[in-house]
């Protein structure tokens, strides 16, 4: 780790100061302080945001959640609102690392998140996201654990985050605070895709702050769910994974939302699969021939043409389940 | 009378270039704060920045004093206050063998800034037992037989703490999820769960 200094900002405009003046946010420091560690990262200056007032999880009447960006993972999943409106949140949280790790680690952070590509993570390696422009180890390398949704010729790291797939499921916002003000993206614009610049992978302006992760309320209720497939049981990041959000009414899906993570190179939302469901009754047939669109556009490496099929599986697994066979 | 240092970052590569600052091996032993205020050398001035003041308890002790700013949670506890149960197995957040308590909260050390923990309460395997009385969970390990070379045990033993404390025992594949921060070589799983069981009460 080289060396750096060590600042706590005890209000929001002592961050933002801090953060103009170059200085880097450490929220949990789960993934920062590892990655600093490898010598991956290597702030000069760190600002701790752990005193600022973002702890909050605001509900709506109308079913609106505002996630305060420094809810750990753990308080976020516990929240009696959070598990009964969007039981996916909930699931795909506990589904993530460990109990440890998510009594320290916090939403802001956590889809902040960097990738977990072991090339990323080996200084030594050629990598286009860590050393722009020194190529990609992973795409002629061992590739296993990689993207087959959104990559391009620089990068096909997947994004790790589970959370990060529920909201994208649920269209969320991130809000951000900065110098200029504050305003708000859609996740799904929030985290880029790789193209021919790896290297950026938020849309965050230098020094901007994330202040909260809003779930809109939605206008019918309704039934969610995460599945998580991956090489162990439990505390291991995903192969592929689920997220589904469905309401029926009079035996017709209304409304479906789905995303997929452990497969793209952002958390991956599957608009053919949503467009196959609305309008048609919930039966075994129906999760199966939408979940064949899961993998649309898919491109496997070497080592990953399996996560097609296992993609396609996990949806349909996970339609059945939040969807039932009524 | 003691003299305070940073310091250092135990175990942590210098990066080649920047020589290794010197450091004077005085800090606080387990059981009582430093005295106050000397920097070591006029030299250190320059990079005092990259130290910092903590003062936190450990074990109902209380512990004041300045770190090197890359300084783990861990690296204090082991390299300086002395207190080696906590483990060092990955010391990158991945097997869960440096599991501690704070603030009630049981998190792993490898990923914990020292100098992040003014005011910190910290329970490490060592402050779990009162006395010569074992905790319930250290004497179900014992009775359940729950460990082969033991390096895993004293994070198992403090995350059961905290998972037992959490309610996460109503059955053994809760109990089984709830611990699987915590990594064993050796694959004694099955007895360890049976442990938490046990404390937990159970059975
Ligand atoms: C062994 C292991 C297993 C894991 N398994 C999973 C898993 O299965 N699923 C999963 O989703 N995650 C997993 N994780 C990742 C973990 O969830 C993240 O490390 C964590 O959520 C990051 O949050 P943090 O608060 O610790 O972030 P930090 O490490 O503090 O920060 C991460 C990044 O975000 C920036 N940042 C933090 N807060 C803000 C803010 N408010 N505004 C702007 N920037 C900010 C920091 O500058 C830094 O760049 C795992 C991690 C480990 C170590
Ligand atoms: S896949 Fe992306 S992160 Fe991994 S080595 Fe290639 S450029 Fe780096
Ligand atoms: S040493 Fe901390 S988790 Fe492995
Ligand atoms: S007893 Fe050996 S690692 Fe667990």
């Amino acid at each position: 780790m080289y060396p750096f200094t060590f600042t706590t900002a005890r209000d929001t405009r002592a961050a933002l100061e801090a953060g103009r003046n170059g200085g880097r946010y450490i929220a949990g420091g789960t993934t920062l302080v590892d990655l600093m560690r490898e010598t991956v990262e290597r702030p000069g200056t760190l600002v701790d945001i752990s005193p600022l007032p973002l702890r909050f999880v605001t509900v709506t009447a109308r079913g609106g959640v505002r996630i305060g960006a420094l809810v750990t993972m753990t308080d976020a999943a516990a929240h009696p609102a959070i598990r009964r409106l969007y039981p996916v949140v909930s699931a795909a949280l506990e589904l993530s690392a460990s109990a440890q790790l998510r009594n320290m680690a916090t939403i802001g952070g956590n889809i902040m998140q960097r990738t977990r590509c072991t090339y990323f993570r080996d200084v030594t390696a050629a990598c286009n996201k860590r050393d722009p422009g020194s190529g990609c180890a992973a795409i002629g390398g061992f590739n296993r654990t990689h993207a087959i949704l959104g990559t391009s010729d620089a990068c096909v790291a997947t994004h790790p985050s589970d959370l990060a797939v529920a909201l994208t499921a649920l269209d969320a916002k991130v809000r951000l605070a900065g110098s200029s003000g504050t305003r708000s993206v859609a996740i799904a614009d929030f985290l880029l895709l790789p193209g021919a610049t790896p290297d950026r992978e938020q849309a965050l302006r230098p020094g901007e702050l994330i202040t909260a992760v809003d779930i809109p309320a939605h206008p019918r209720p309704l039934r969610s769910g995460y599945l998580k497939v991956r090489d162990r049981q439990s505390y291991e990041f995903a192969l592929a994974a689920a997220a589904v959000a469905l309401h029926s009414s009079g035996g017709v899906i209304r409304t479906a939302k789905v995303a997929a993570g452990g497969v793209g190179t952002v958390p991956w939302r599957l608009s053919a699969v949503e467009r196959h469901l609305i309008g048609r009754r919930p039966s075994t047939r129906l999760w199966s021939s939408a979940a064949e669109l899961a993998a649309e556009g898919a491109k496997p490496l070497t080592h990953n043409r399996f996560k097609i099929e296992l993609l396609q599986r996990t949806v349909e697994r996970e339609l059945r389940i939040v969807g039932g066979t009524a | 009378m003691p003299i305070e240092s940073p310091v250092p970052a135990a175990g942590e590569e210098y990066p080649a270039g920047l020589s290794r600052r010197t450091f004077i091996a005085a800090t606080a032993a387990a059981g009582g704060a430093t005295a106050s205020g000397l920097l070591a050398e006029p030299a250190e001035a320059a990079e005092a920045a990259e130290n910092g003041r903590v003062s936190l308890t450990v074990n109902g002790a209380r512990h004041a004093t300045t770190v090197d700013n890359r300084t783990s949670l861990l690296d204090l506890l082991r390299e300086h206050l002395g207190l080696t149960g906590s483990k060092k197995g990955c010391n990158a957040g991945a097997c869960g063998a440096c599991t501690v308590l704070v603030d009630g909260r049981r998190v792993v050390s490898c990923l914990t800034l020292a100098v992040r923990l003014n005011g910190a309460d910290v329970t490490t395997v060592e402050g779990l037992a009162d006395g010569d009385l074992l905790h319930p969970l250290q004497q179900a390990f014992i009775d359940q037989d729950a460990l082969q070379c033991g390096f895993c045990t004293p994070g198992q033993i403090v995350s059961g703490v905290g998972c037992i404390r959490e309610g996460h025992t109503g059955s053994r594949e809760e109990i089984r999820e709830w611990m699987s921060g915590n990594i064993c070589r050796c694959g004694c799983y099955p007895k360890i769960v049976r442990a938490v069981e046990q404390a937990a009460g159970r059975k």
